[in-house]
């Protein structure tokens, strides 16, 4: 397990959990970061931060500082 | 332009005989939807009014009605709502729909039935929303946008399944192309329908109200209707690799907002001067068939120099809301928010605020409603607080006035880049910097705050249209006329007398020069004559009437009557008094309706009291700065 932080670009991974304040928590899992959802790390922002994520075929921006509290599982395969 | 094939309007499913018709007499309709699904497109669509639409989340930010007079039933009410992920209000605009929707918002009736607008090619996501929304027992239609483009795409799903899954009828539409509407009218009735039982369908909804039960939920639930995505669109990505790269990123960006301050010169200039000889050549001529009359000082010398001094900056206003209509409706806004991330956060706030603050480029009270999608409360307050130091539309007429009257036409980057639009580009910025330095000042005291998590989501880019451009385009438009014909037709004529009495005296014996004269000491310093006070006294009410003063105060003074309106103010005024009076344009608050947004949106009148105080402050010390200096250097 991991944080969705620590991820390359162009990694795939499961949620697994959120370490986060239940407000933003329930937000960002109504967005569709919630366990079992698979995410794809997209590319960085210019700066380097932030990143988008692409999940649900959606493509979803955070800031390294909240990404750092998602657990992933990465997938050794990658792709689909 | 596009290829709609209106062939199957999806609205097989109401064919069902267990197709329920809504109870009771319903007289208001909401519509709901996760963020950019399209409410406000099809709000348009079934009204026949003008919501603003565009292309990134949050552009809807309070409640709307119309008359749902587009399919036929202007007996009922519809009302149009922010977007939602769920029912819990995160932010300010997803509180306003929650309220709306269980009927506690004041004076807001509470809805008799929802449309649930979900957008087709994220379907597996947003069926999450329809968990809790049903749950709120109001008959309810679901409808699939953008259906066409699904299915384009080679995404499918089975709505008989879906509505039976569901237990509400589901059609397939399509907002843009106005498909698939009439399964709206079919759900809703006919007036003289008698009020039928309330389905008693059992809807199996999740029993724990939370994310992760939704998501397995709708999950499920997609795949027993065969929903297979759509492919995503391949040039987003693609896009995004040259419009978000390191490098190209951010240079593309300076390179669009410093082609928006040029065309606003090499087009719009000369569209603007055409329009103004048109203008002051009817005058002359209605001049002259009135003949020698104090009705022709009035109304050509007072209120057609007047309002037509301000109406010749039409041209470059729509130019610029041209821009600002491409940025909002191809999806880049939001990725210009991505790259400013990194500052924003310098400052305390983070990239979300980018958004309100560029479309305050174009007016600061729709981006100060705007601000409602910031979920941190003191991260909003201090963007409300900034938002007028963005350079918006109405600053853009003295601007252009006082550089093209005092600003060489020297090209400094060949073609491309002249010294006009290079100063235009610096007063830009000039505002820029003060909403960022007192974004930062506020931040680090009054409005303290740990920093709130940035959580963005990027739209696929769109082809903005024809149709919806020039709609912006016409709508600005008419505003910008009805200002001219009412406020600063209004100034004129009050300027007209006050400055034609005592009777027969001359301009500085009027009683407008005597307050023109009473203020002056004040704004001698600056370098500002008495005229341009009683324009900085009119320019309360909003600041392009500014124009419209000087142009009737010049016009009523028999030593600049023949000149133009620049002539005459380099006749007038200096150098340094001309650069300080843009400066003090672009740090001072002259909006009444700033102030008065600014006092809804904060609750109270000490914001306002507040910002007028430091902006008036601010512009003072600038312009003195700028006029002591440049007098010293040239």
């Amino acid at each position: 397990m991991s944080a969705l932080s620590e991820l390359n670009v162009g990694t795939t991974a499961v949620v697994e959990s959120l370490d986060l304040p239940d407000e933003v928590g329930h937000h960002l899992m109504h967005m569709g970061f919630a366990p079992e959802a698979r995410v794809v790390v997209i590319r960085r922002a210019p700066a380097g931060d932030p990143t988008v994520y692409s999940i649900d075929g959606f493509e979803i921006a955070l800031r390294r500082e909240t990404a750092r509290h998602i657990r992933v599982r990465p997938q050794p395969d990658g792709g689909q | 332009m596009n290829d709609c094939c209106p062939t199957d309007t999806g609205i097989a499913v109401l064919e069902s005989p267990s197709v329920p018709r809504i109870p009771g007499k319903i007289r208001t309709v909401a519509l709901v939807g996760p963020p950019n699904s399209g409410k406000s497109t099809l709000f348009n669509r079934l009204t026949g009014l003008r919501q603003k639409v565009a292309n990134y989340p949050g552009v809807t930010v309070e409640q709307h009605f119309g008359k749902l007079s587009g399919i036929g039933r202007s007996d009922l009410v519809l009302i149009d709502l922010p977007g939602i992920y769920s029912l819990d209000s995160y932010s300010e605009d997803s509180r306003v729909a929650v309220e709306v929707l269980r009927g506690e918002m004041p004076g807001s009736p509470k809805p008799d039935a929802v449309l649930l607008v979900l957008d087709s090619l994220h379907l597996r996501r947003q069926l999450m929303l329809a968990a809790p929304v049903l749950s709120l027992g109001l008959p309810t239609l679901v409808l699939l946008n953008m259906s066409d483009l699904m299915e384009t795409r080679g995404g499918e799903v089975d709505t008989l399944a879906l509505a039976q899954e569901l237990g509400v009828p589901v059609a397939k539409i399509s907002a843009t192309h106005g498909t698939g509407l009439d399964a709206i009218a079919h759900f809703l009735g006919s007036k003289s329908d008698t009020p039928q039982a309330h389905h008693t369908i059992r809807l199996e909804l999740p029993v724990m109200g939370n994310a992760r039960s939704y998501r397995q939920w709708a999950t499920g639930i997609s795949t027993r209707t065969k929903y297979k995505a759509p492919f995503s669109s391949e040039w987003t990505r693609k896009l995004d690799e040259i419009l978000l790269h390191r490098v190209w990123g951010p240079l593309l960006f300076l390179v669009v907002v410093i082609a928006v301050f040029q065309v606003v010169f090499t087009i719009g200039q000369p569209l603007s001067d055409g329009f103004g000889a048109v203008l002051t050549s009817a005058g002359d001529k209605i001049g002259t068939y009135l003949g020698h009359s104090w009705i022709e000082s009035l109304l050509i010398d007072g209120v057609w120099k007047g309002v037509a001094s301000v109406l010749v900056f039409l041209p470059q206003i729509l130019l610029l809301f041209l821009f600002i209509g491409v940025l909002e409706d191809s999806g880049y806004l939001a990725r210009a928010a991505l790259i400013a991330d990194r500052v924003m956060r310098s400052i305390g706030l983070n990239g979300k605020a980018f958004i309100p603050l560029l479309s305050a480029y174009a007016c600061a009270v729709p981006a100060i409603m705007a601000t409602r999608t910031i979920e941190n409360k003191r991260d909003r307050f201090a963007t409300i607080l900034v938002a007028p130091f963005m350079t918006c539309s109405a600053r853009l007429p003295i601007y252009i006035l006082m550089i093209a009257a005092f600003v060489p036409n020297r090209r400094i980057l060949g073609d491309f880049f002249g010294m006009r639009a290079a100063v235009m580009l610096s007063l830009y910025l000039l505002g820029f910097l003060a909403a960022f330095g007192t974004a930062w000042l506020l931040k680090s005291s009054i409005l303290k705050t740990a920093s709130a998590p940035f959580i963005l989501e990027l739209p696929q880019y769109r082809l903005p249209t024809v149709r919806s451009l020039s709609l912006r385009v016409m709508d600005r438009g008419k505003v910008f006329l009805k200002q001219a014909g009412t406020i600063i037709l209004g100034v004129t004529i009050v300027l007209w007398i006050l400055s034609h009495i005592p009777f027969r005296s001359d301009l500085p014996q009027s009683v407008i020069g005597h307050i023109g004269l009473w203020i002056e000491p004040v704004i001698r310093p600056l370098g500002f004559n008495w005229k341009i006070g009683i324009g900085l006294l009119s320019s309360v009410v909003a600041r392009e009437v500014i124009v419209g003063t000087l142009g009737t105060l010049y016009g009523a003074d028999p030593a600049t009557q023949s000149l133009s309106l620049q002539a005459a103010l380099r006749h007038d005024l200096t150098l340094g008094g001309a650069m300080a009076l843009v400066v003090f344009f672009a740090f001072a608050m002259q909006c009444t309706s700033t102030l008065a947004i600014v006092r809804r949106e904060t609750n109270s009148w000490k914001w306002p009291a507040l910002q007028f105080a430091y902006m008036s402050a601010l512009a003072y010390i600038a312009a003195f700065a700028t006029n002591q200096i440049i007098t010293h250097l040239f």
